[in-house]
């Protein structure tokens, strides 16, 4: 192959089809297509929503996400993600260090079930746990019996959110640490690292990017739940509206500029999101052509 | 299989498998089983009648129709983007080849109102699409769209890899042997990305059954005709009917445990492929 690609002139080579590659005309073809497709459903509800908001100015967006429902929503969103995103971390580091450090039965069945929240219906997921701590369900007699609530306030939010997000750090370690196995572990372990030690200056460095991406995924998917928040809420303005329900309110109310404005914050968050991701990739692209 | 754990040199084996059987256990396999058994409480008759409500199985034909259209645009659409940011050089084409994720981290909700807006008659599209009478928002094909763009991603993020690790040698070969570029790509490189291609359309039908956030926005919610299965759940949640919620919720979990086993099946038969 080499010697004839020698032999050939290269003008040769240019001027002959490519077997392997398609015409011009139908890459641009194609291309084109598949652009449309993307400008249809990705770039364009993107572009309504920034439009929406600044559409009427700068100081009417300002107003809007300023204003004491939009603050309530904002701050009950932070704070339940300041709950859920650790627990899920801590969440996806032990699992993925149980599953890529060891050998044990029912591994396999473990690793599908942490699929299992992504396929549930988010609005399965708020019916479950209204049914459980419902007045009607499970634990609601006992629970009012107690004063505890746990639906309709803010425990029930946070709870299926815990639910919903699951799987996002637990996804993205699992393959990682697979991958890179456990030999620089046991040489730190060997040489006489505490467990504790070894974790933090070997595992913890090597997992870093795909942890960084897991949370900010988790964080993102957190602060945007909505049909399980929409039925374990109770919608008390204020109260217990996340960010997405206050949004839903405020459009059922005709307010459509405020909600946009509102949806704009969480659509700087999904951006942000996104480029981290292309980071990290490139950042593990990198890794793997130096190694 | 136990003692090999015993044997490590590393620790924590206990204590992280503990608390991660712990808190799926608590936080996702008791709930779920005690929705299961609420079910239980009704009898037979009962359950029947709630998921056998004509109102609720015209959601069930919309649900999963409206997500079969939706995957099969993507496994198209899907397919072709892959190929394009796989195969092709164009100006962009890192931040396109980022966007593609924007429906995994978009909020549902956001999504829904941008969708909307985008298709109602006053919107960006819509109001070209009323010149051909198409109505797009509150109707079927509303609900359609709001299902193509939450299953966006997964076709091009399961085809994409196998893409890129395809061995260029087999389509050489196939060339050498006279092989027509169209059948190529048809003999060869399609049979080969067949399985992460079934692997997107099951994962983003999966997806679209269960979707709420996007959708009730652009479809109006009419009963009998746009009105999709997750919002009766929520509908009936709301006034307080558990039993009938319980009950299409049961079916919906059904669903999604079936498409589950469905994707694992799909997953190790392209695994023994690769």
């Amino acid at each position: 192959m080499s010697s004839l690609a020698q032999t050939q002139p290269a003008l040769a080579a240019a001027s002959l089809p490519k077997a392997t590659a398609e015409p011009a005309w139908v890459k641009w073809t194609l291309v084109t297509v598949a652009l449309t497709f993307l400008t249809l459903f990705l770039v364009l509800p993107l572009s309504v929503v920034l439009y929406g908001a600044f559409e009427l100015g700068v100081k009417v967006w300002w107003d809007a996400i300023t204003e004491p429902d939009a603050l309530a929503a904002i701050r009950l969103t932070l704070f339940v993600l300041v709950i859920v995103v650790p627990l899920n971390a801590i969440f996806g580091i032990a699992i993925a260090w149980a599953i890529a450090k060891f050998e044990f039965k029912g591994k396999t069945l473990l690793i599908s079930i942490i699929d299992m929240p992504f396929a549930i219906s988010p609005v399965v997921v708020g019916l479950i746990f209204v049914i459980l701590f419902g007045s009607q369900g499970w634990l609601g007699p006992w629970l009012s019996a107690h004063d505890i609530k746990i639906v309709f306030a803010v425990p029930g939010i946070i709870i299926v959110i815990l639910f919903g997000t699951l799987p996002f750090v637990a996804r993205e370690l699992i393959p990682l640490m697979q991958q890179q196995g456990k030999e620089e572990e046991e040489a730190s372990l060997t040489l006489g690292a505490s467990g504790w030690k070894t974790f933090w200056y070997v595992t913890l460095p090597n997992i870093k990017w795909g942890l960084i991406y897991g949370v900010v995924l988790c964080n993102a998917r957190a602060m945007g739940e909505f049909g399980a928040v929409a039925i374990v809420s109770g919608r008390i303005r204020g109260e217990t509206n996340t960010m997405p329900l206050h949004i839903e309110v405020l459009y059922n109310e005709y307010m459509f500029t405020a909600a946009f404005a509102v949806s704009s914050l969480l659509t700087g968050l999904a951006l942000v999101t996104i480029v981290i991701k292309s980071w990290v990739e490139y950042k593990d692209e990198r890794r793997h052509k130096t190694a | 299989m136990s003692q090999s754990a015993a044997r490590s040199v590393i620790p924590g084996f206990g204590i992280t498998l503990g608390f991660s059987v712990l808190y799926l256990s608590l936080l996702f396999l008791l709930p779920v089983a005690g929705l299961v058994l609420f079910t239980f409480k009704m009898t037979w008759p009962e359950f029947w009648a709630a998921v056998s409500h004509p109102q609720v199985v015209a959601s069930y034909k919309l649900s999963f129709l409206a997500s079969f259209i939706g995957a099969s645009i993507n496994a198209v659409f899907g397919t072709l983007t892959a190929w394009v940011l796989v195969r092709y050089t164009f100006p962009g084409k890192k931040i396109v080849d980022a966007l593609v994720d924007l429906p995994f981290a978009l909020p549902t909700a956001v999504a829904g109102i941008a969708l909307v807006t985008l298709y109602a008659s006053t919107g960006w599209v819509g109001h070209y699409l009323d010149l051909f009478g198409i109505r797009v928002a509150y109707s079927e094909i509303g609900v359609v769209i709001a299902l193509t763009y939450i299953g966006l991603p997964f076709v091009v993020r399961t085809v994409q890899p196998v893409l890129a690790d395809f061995e260029k040698e087999l389509e050489e070969a196939s060339a050498a042997l006279g092989a027509s570029r169209l059948t190529t790509v048809r003999r060869v490189i399609l049979p080969a990305i067949l399985p992460a291609l079934l692997t997107g359309y099951a994962l983003a039908f999966a997806r679209a059954v269960g979707e709420y956030g996007s959708v009730i926005f652009i479809s109006g919610n009419m009963p009998y005709k746009t009105e999709i299965t997750p919002l009766l759940i929520v509908a009936k949640a709301e006034q307080y009917d558990y039993n009938g919620a319980a009950a299409i919720g049961v079916v919906m979990l059904a669903a999604a445990f079936i498409l589950l086993l469905m994707i694992n099946g799909l997953q190790w038969w392209a695994s023994r492929r690769g």
